[in-house]
């Protein structure tokens, strides 16, 4: 469990992060989205204590991250940037994070064989992929058997396989109890993965709902005809109460009516129909409306 | 990659997981960051070599009494190969704190270790430990073959004598404290080139500076800073207005205990 109660980080005068409250529970997997440079990744390094707060808090099952005695059994972080020094081997850098905690090189060992690096374990990380970074920060994030885990844009850099495997490993996770944070600035992505879904955007929180209430509030549905008589069509439907908007190539969108509905009313009228394609909304669409006003144009550009 | 491992589940870790941090687990970390790191190692023993050679080159080269400068003729004459090892040392020193800031490794570090300042001290204890076992014995060892190539060419000097054993350890010693302000500079300025830059500043140009602008007293604030308190007791040869052996550790252990306190204050206070 994860609160974050009026959490807020000012940098000078701007403000990265803006009076954030939402609670992240366990046994699901909770998607955090925002455009880049909503202030998302210094959210989860306030979570780890690596940021402090300018004001407000947030707590990790009731205490503050660096109050716990075992905090590597508490939380698991991936963070987005990569914290591992290049000219130490994969099983040594593992091992100095497990020494701290008096975790067991078996364990080490373990988590190197759940991500597959066994093989490269005694290899210099600075010779590794992208992907094989990402999967020792996977394996770091699950050294302690945490009962939180932290993801900064886990799947960046990740293959297909890579991606299908962490989708798997985080619904494993949170099947078994724990609470699953991860970040992305991919609605695609956290579609698939997030159970529920926190979206913030210029600091500030945006959507803390299901997945499935998300989905099915951007999915407002509209149907699109063709027709040569489209102008009789329209005043037509709107009679019958759907709202009809009139495209530029003369084509109808019309909501509030099923394509059946508009076909039985055209064939009782004698109109003929060119085209009748139901158009289901894009939650790609929904997510980029929702967070376009919070988008910081100056920042982004640069 | 699979989600079930040799032993079963991911729930069933294997060992261990839920640990404390302990003051003692995380010196184990760092002492396996610095000899698992090929550079750190490097130096080190470039240093160790280094101070060995020059004591039997310099050695080599005073076999001769006739017109030597009185600080080739003392005791600690053959150990000016302290030149080359305070560089290595104060490099060894940033680099062991900003190698975890170049590379991202302190956020890994400061997120296993959040109260931080367990970090900030294992790292000091390592450093200690290791640079002034390899320093001190490095100064023991050159000392000794400098004694045996000039031995039966002009007196020697015996480590039985109290002074003479006291400037080399002492050497030895300089060079560990020397590193400890490399490293609390480092914690202050969290790059490799910037604390460089400073902790050379400090040793090397600051003392020069102070004695060509201020020719009057410069050289008595000068025997104060990290430097000349250091001479005081690694060299044989008092300097002029110097201070004496024990008050200059004094000093110089006051210089790295300022520093690591000023660095504690904001490597707590600061985001990582």
């Amino acid at each position: 469990m994860i609160e974050a109660i009026a959490l807020t980080k000012r940098y000078d005068e701007k403000v990265a992060v803006d009076r954030l409250t939402f609670t992240v529970r366990p046994g699901i997997v909770t998607g955090f989205l925002g455009p880049n440079g909503a202030g998302k990744s210094t959210t989860m390094r306030m979570m780890l204590g690596l940021d402090l707060p300018s004001s407000g808090s947030v707590l990790i099952n009731g205490k503050r991250y660096a109050e716990h005695a075992a905090p590597m059994n508490e939380v698991g972080a991936l963070l987005e940037a990569r914290a591992v020094h290049p000219g130490r081997s994969a099983r040594n850098h593992l091992l100095s994070l497990a020494l701290t905690s008096g975790i067991s090189r078996a364990r080490v060992d373990q988590v190197l064989d759940m991500v597959g690096l066994t093989g490269v374990a005694h290899k210099r990380v600075g010779g590794f992929s992208l992907g094989m970074g990402q999967r020792l920060g996977v394996a770091a994030a699950l050294l302690g058997d945490p009962h939180t885990l932290i993801l900064d844009e886990p799947v960046n850099g990740l293959d297909l396989d890579g991606i299908r495997w962490i989708r798997a490993l985080l619904t494993r996770l949170a099947e078994e109890g724990r609470t699953v944070f991860l970040s992305s600035h991919l609605m695609s992505e956290m579609a698939v993965t997030a159970d529920h879904v926190v979206v913030i955007g210029k600091g500030r929180l945006l959507r803390d709902q299901p997945m499935a209430d998300f989905i099915r509030e951007a999915s407002v549905e509209s149907v699109r005809v063709v027709s040569p008589e489209a102008g009789r069509l329209a005043g037509m439907l709107r009679t019958s109460g759907a709202t009809v908007t009139v495209g530029p190539d003369g084509s109808l969108t019309v909501e509030a009516a099923t394509s059946r509905e508009i076909g039985i009313a055209a064939a009782t009228a004698g109109i003929t129909l060119w085209e009748l394609a139901p158009q289901v909304g894009s939650l790609e669409n929904a997510y980029l409306a929702l967070t376009r006003d919070s988008l910081d144009y100056e920042d982004t550009a640069s | 990659m699979s989600l079930e491992t040799a032993s079963g589940s991911i729930v069933r870790a294997a060992g261990r997981v839920d640990g404390p941090v302990t003051q003692r687990g995380v010196i184990a970390s760092e002492w396996l960051k610095l000899r698992s790191l090929r550079s750190t190692l490097l130096v080190l023993a470039a240093a160790v070599v280094g101070m060995i050679v020059l004591g039997a080159v310099i050695a080599y080269n005073t076999r001769n009494p006739a017109g030597l400068d009185p600080e080739d003729v003392v005791a600690s004459g053959p150990l000016q190969g302290y030149y080359l090892g305070q560089l290595l040392m104060a490099a060894l020193g940033v680099l062991v704190v900003s190698g975890e800031y170049s590379s991202g490794m302190i956020r890994a570090t400061m997120a296993a270790v959040p109260r931080r300042l367990p970090v900030l001290l294992a790292k000091a204890i390592v450093f200690t430990t290791v640079v002034g076992i390899s320093m001190i014995a490095a100064a023991v060892v050159a000392f000794l073959v400098a004694q045996a190539v000039l031995s039966g060419h002009r007196p020697t000097y015996s480590l039985s004598d109290g002074s003479t054993l006291r400037v080399v350890i002492g050497t030895g010693v300089y060079l560990t404290l020397v590193g400890l302000i490399g490293s609390s500079l480092a914690w202050i300025v969290r790059s490799t080139p910037g604390a460089l830059v400073a902790t050379y500043a400090v040793i090397l140009v600051v003392p020069i500076l102070l004695e060509l602008v201020f020719p009057s007293w410069g050289n008595y604030i000068a025997a104060y800073l990290p430097t000349g308190a250091g001479q005081s007791f690694s060299t044989s040869l008092p300097a002029p207005h110097g201070l004496s052996p024990w008050i200059g550790l004094a000093v110089m252990l006051g210089w790295v205990l300022a520093g690591m306190s000023a660095a504690a204050v904001v490597l707590k206070r600061r985001d990582v």
